[in-house]
């Protein structure tokens, strides 16, 4: 993971309106950029200020966690930060992962289609595994109600002449786990 | 058992997945931004968080960038599901576990440091569950948007 320890500057417009210290916040360090991403893995503290909190663990300033943060973004090691919420907690019970076996050389082009329908939030190609698992394309679909999303996937069926295309339906009946990924290395300790 | 979230959570839920505020006060500007108050607000976070639908506020990292990681699945007995999803949730390295609708009823996402730790976890899954794992990792990907539009007159949440 050497693109932690990359040089960058920190980013020059600020979401805020209490600005925060504008000069040139000191680098973390790497043991430092690890220690915070284990924290941040597991949330912000629920306090007014949270990444003071951070900082105050990490022996750094709130202008260098912020920094550090803002990098990450712009670098793409983060692809959003906010609020991760459990869609099963808020009536998203119907969670299909529908899985397409596509001939090889449509597969991107099927992959397009796919991505321009708002009802699904995830689109993945994975490799096939014969004989057990002829699927290379993966979409989910998130809903309230399990009828209305056979009916989109339906619908999708329709509108890009899939017919033909093997496919198959899984939908969640049990969340035993949903948690942000932990990457941590081993040794380190969070916090 | 319903939840009913008011006005200022549900704004919270729909305007703060993405664009969270780095700045010293992220829930100040939150407030302004909502026409509420700081402790508002962070009361809202607070049930929010009680109330299950909160799973953390931080970043989704890139697993492509992040480290190593993969789609899993197993498939197992029905009557033995249960177990081997408590086996598998057991590795911290495992953050989402479902079961699904399928022969392969048992899915799940493992991330590690790099793609030996990665290895070595899916073989330590192999042999306490005893069961061969299907491992399909991310080839190309060509549409994520996790930030959840709820349209709360749509529907009651349920609460479980």
């Amino acid at each position: 993971m050497s693109q932690l320890s990359s040089q960058h500057k920190p980013q020059e417009s600020y979401s805020c309106e209490s600005r925060r210290d504008e000069s040139i916040a000191e680098q973390l360090s790497p043991l430092q950029q690890q220690k915070l991403r284990t924290i941040l893995e597991c949330g912000l503290p629920h306090v007014a200020q949270p990444y003071l909190a951070i900082a105050e663990k990490i022996l750094a300033t709130e202008a260098q966690v912020l920094s550090q943060i803002e990098y990450w973004q712009t670098d793409g090691l983060v692809k959003r930060f906010g609020l991760v919420v459990k869609h099963r907690q808020l009536g998203y019970k119907a969670n299909a992962m529908v899985v397409w076996n596509i001939p090889d050389e449509k597969v991107s082009s099927v992959a397009a289609m796919f991505s321009s329908c708002s009802e699904v939030s995830l689109c993945y190609r994975r490799p096939r595994r014969l004989p057990h698992w002829p699927y290379n394309l993966f979409c989910m679909i998130h809903g309230t109600e399990r009828s209305i999303v056979l009916a989109q996937i339906e619908a999708m069926v329709e509108k890009f002449s899939l017919q033909n295309i093997e496919k198959d339906i899984l939908f969640s009946f049990k969340a035993y786990k949903q948690q942000g990924a932990r990457y941590g290395k081993k040794g380190l300790t969070n916090g | 058992m319903t939840i009913s979230l008011s006005t200022l959570e549900q704004n919270i839920i729909n305007q703060y997945q993405k664009g969270f505020p780095l700045c010293s006060q992220p829930y100040k500007v939150i407030a302004e931004e909502l026409n509420s108050s700081e402790s508002e607000v962070l009361s809202a976070i607070f049930k929010l968080d009680e109330a299950g639908i909160l799973s953390r506020i931080g970043p989704v990292f890139n697993h492509k960038k992040a480290g190593s990681s993969t789609l899993a699945a197993l498939a197992v007995p029905a009557e033995l599901l249960d177990e081997i999803a408590e086996i598998v949730n057991q590795f911290e390295q495992v953050n989402h576990n479902y079961a699904r609708e399928h022969s392969y009823n048992l899915w799940f996402v493992v991330t590690a440091s790099d793609d030996d730790a990665l290895a070595q976890v899916i073989t330590k899954i192999e042999q306490l569950t005893g069961y061969q794992v299907l491992v399909l990792p991310m080839e190309a990907s060509y549409h994520i948007d996790l930030a959840f539009n709820i349209n709360f007159s749509q529907h009651q949440l349920g609460s479980h």
